[in-house]
């Protein structure tokens, strides 16, 4: 019994805030996991946004292209897309800065990562807004245009609050996976939360404490952010019929 | 196959054969010849194709009883079951990957006579530790997908069995599990994919998978970014494959709608 | 829209050619105790820490500490994202194919670590029959790959050496081949003081082995290796190199 004590105790030093506790290393983590996720999660949704339309309403060669585009994303696993696009990306910029004359430029992890994990995530965000795109009644769609509502009131009044509740539940899907995928960015070298756990574990040995505080940390985003989409599900929702259970 | 004929899609079909000609012209591919790195490879597609079985079959195993138990269950079983799901779907896989494998084997020095006992040598490898992470991940993802599955079966025909009087282990053989099943085949295709894409993660527990060979081909070479291209690739035709595989068994067994 | 993106690109030239002067230096972003690990409030120091800093004061350059994964180091430093790698890496003939390097900044022999009370030296017949652990990437996989790996029952790779120590700890492999000194900081620890020690050191092969560990640089970058060389020269005249030396170990690593 006393073991398990003093390793009670030895893991609420090792995870105190105040150096030498890793509890702040591990909050900042956090914090870029969670910028990560964010500007990742947006730029996904503006590319999916952009593929969504282009899907259903572009040309053939558009719809072609984003075809592509998805296909490939979603079948080829994420540490090899992370690992290509972080190297041809940032090699492609630096090649044609250097091909113009100018210097090389750093960029930064952070943006980095967003864009890499953002490239990822626009291609299951242009699914699933598609698809809720597609489920707006018709019948609606054609009312408004038989009462002569202009393409653009009628996208912004009537399409975009329906699509935008059934699209919520595939939206909140893609958050919780970017905030999952930014542990695969620290196997690549990212700072975040994993990284952060593997350094701190890797330091003190303490690979128990630091890799269950890191998975908690990770329980409880994902928890606060299932309570919050749940709100926004029933605020988008709010005045629509409710389909039989 | 008129479709495919289209002039634009002719023209896309051209490129993208010309962008594959030059990529296989102008870069590296010499070290795809050396038989020492064929055998890595093919080492390493075996590896990930018998981790995505085992797992996927161990994980819909275990799925099975925690949909039942979170859709009909008693709120002694259904409450683990949800606690469970939550917990494997909140956190990555990388983080409980590594839980199992790290974290337990950190413990290993305090614990007395462990190097003696049966279990030691599978304790030793790293597979064991993949398939159980794995595969208790599988179960965790699909336990939600079959929880919708069990209430998506309509109640009617459950009420009729229990009319006719017709057992409930019977009922639940004949009728709600085969519906259920049924109701989830064309999203367990899906789900499949996604498992083939967490695979590579046992890299980073010291198993040789086929993204574990290409980075050691990419460090014994220096070569950047062609071994990462083969890599893509061999996880599009296993992808392809996974999908005319379910495509097949959907046709196998066509809906009826209820 | 051409004149946006050339008005952009000005801009960022103008910022970097403002930090023109700053050179970013790569090391390994996993923990490599006592050469470069971090602590608790995230900032790397160590051995190898105190000599970048040393070399850059002595050769006037604005260096900027940048950690990049280990397994990605190279590529980092030949697509651009740093400038000079002082990671702890060998000069190898392989390596010099891709980079260039420094004159080297210390050469420390190569050991074999095993579990306490077993019979096992550093040499093939001894290890046959074992499980090896190596971190990935790193001169010690080619040296097991190349010599031990035929009569080995497993060669395991790693991405950080602490996690193949850990597992030498936990009884998962029988041996790993590291840096001594690296291994040294291992040892010291509680966990290593009690399972394991130092059972050899391994035959030399300078192919692969190296002959010392230099700074990285990207090829063609013959100014930035000059000031580099004579940098170092410079400390090892004037006594930094070994006032720093004598924070952290007994003896100079310089070797041979």
């Amino acid at each position: 019994m006393t073991a398990f004590g003093a390793l009670a105790a030895s893991s609420l030093d090792l995870l105190a805030y105040a150096p030498p506790g890793w509890g702040a290393t591990l909050l900042a983590g956090l914090r870029n996991s969670v910028l990560i996720a964010f500007g990742a999660f947006g730029l996904g949704l503006a590319i999916g946004i952009g593929g969504a339309f282009g899907k259903l309403y572009g040309g053939p060669i558009t719809r072609d292209l984003l075809a592509v585009y998805t296909t490939i994303v979603r079948a080829v696993p994420e540490l090899v897309l992370i690992l290509f696009l972080y190297y041809a990306v940032t090699g492609a910029v630096n090649e044609a800065l250097l091909l113009w004359g100018y210097e090389r430029i750093q960029i930064s992890g952070v943006a980095a990562g967003i864009a890499v994990l953002g490239v990822v995530q626009g291609a299951y965000a242009t699914e699933v807004l598609r698809g809720a795109i597609l489920a707006v009644p018709v019948g609606q769609i054609e009312a408004a245009r038989a009462m002569g509502m202009p393409p653009v009131l009628l996208a912004w009044r009537i399409v975009f609050p329906l699509m935008l509740a059934n699209a919520i539940p595939g939206l909140a899907n893609l958050w919780l996976v970017a905030t999952k995928d930014t542990a695969l960015l620290g196997v690549v070298g990212f700072a975040e939360l994993t990284k952060a756990t593997q350094q701190a574990a890797s330091t003190t040995k303490a690979f128990f404490t630091f890799l269950t505080a890191a998975g908690l940390l990770y329980l409880a985003l994902s928890l606060l952010s299932t309570v919050v989409f749940h709100r926004i599900e029933a605020w988008a929702r709010k005045g629509q019929k409710r389909t039989g259970g | 196959m008129r479709d495919w004929l289209q002039p634009h899609r002719v023209v896309l079909i051209g490129l993208a054969v010309a962008l594959v000609l030059a990529c296989a012209w102008f870069l590296r591919w010499d070290w795809l010849a050396e038989p020492k790195y064929q055998l890595l490879i093919v080492q390493g597609i075996w590896r990930t194709l018998w981790i995505l079985v085992v797992t996927m079959v161990i994980g819909m195993l275990l799925a099975v009883p925690l949909g039942l138990a979170q859709a009909a269950g008693p709120w002694y079983l259904a409450a683990p079951a949800r606690a469970f799901c939550s917990v494997i779907r909140g956190t990555p896989l990388l983080l409980q990957l590594w839980l199992l494998y790290y974290g337990l084997g950190s413990l290993f020095p305090s614990i007395p006579g462990l190097r003696g006992s049966v279990l030691w040598p599978y304790l030793r490898q790293a597979w064991p530790y993949a398939v159980v992470a794995l595969s208790l991940s599988v179960a965790g993802y699909e336990g939600e997908v079959m929880r919708g599955a069990f209430k998506g079966v309509p109640h009617g025909q459950l009420e009729a069995a229990k009319a006719m009087g017709m057992p409930r282990f019977a009922m639940f053989r004949r009728i709600w599990l085969p519906q259920a099943l049924h109701r989830v085949l064309p999203t367990l295709g899906g789900e499949t994919v996604l498992q083939l894409k967490a695979t590579p993660l046992v890299s980073t527990i010291t198993i040789m998978d086929t993204y574990a060979v290409a980075g050691r081909i990419r460090q014994d070479t220096f070569i950047v970014y062609e071994p990462l291209l083969m890599l893509a690739v061999v996880y599009m035709a296993i992808t392809g494959l996974i999908v005319l595989m379910f495509r097949w068994f959907e046709s196998r067994f066509p809906s009826k709608s209820a | 829209m051409k004149k946006i993106a050339l008005a952009a690109a000005l801009a960022l030239s103008f910022g970097s050619a403002a930090l023109a002067q700053q050179v970013k230096v790569g090391i390994a972003a996993e923990p490599y105790p006592p050469f470069a690990a971090p602590d608790a409030s995230g900032a790397y120091t160590g051995w190898e820490v105190d000599i970048i800093g040393a070399v850059c004061k002595a050769a006037a350059l604005d260096c900027a500490i940048t950690p990049v994964a280990w397994d990605g180091i190279i590529p980092a430093l030949t697509s651009g994202q740093i400038d000079m790698i002082m990671a702890s890496m060998s000069i190898t003939d392989e390596r010099l194919k891709t980079i260039d390097f420094s004159d080297k900044y210390y050469n420390t022999p190569t050991v074999i670590v095993g579990a306490k009370g077993v019979q096992m030296d550093a040499t093939p017949e001894s290890l046959a029959g074992k499980i090896i652990g190596v971190q990935v990437s790193t001169i010690h996989e080619a040296y097991v790959q190349k010599y031990f790996a035929a009569g080995a029952a497993e060669v395991k790779t790693y991405q950080t050496q602490d996690e193949a120590n850990q597992d030498l700890a936990a009884g998962r492999i029988d041996a790993t081949q590291a840096d001594s000194v690296a291994e040294q900081a291992f040892l010291d620890s509680e966990a290593g003081k009690a399972c394991c020690e130092i059972k050899g050191t391994v035959a030399d092969d300078p192919e692969i082995l190296g002959k010392g560990v230099g700074a990285g640089l990207r090829k063609g970058e013959d100014e930035l290796k000059g000031k580099i060389n004579a940098a170092i020269k410079q400390i090892r005249e004037d006594g930094t190199y070994d006032a720093i030396t004598a924070k952290y170990f007994a003896m100079s690593i310089y070797g041979n």
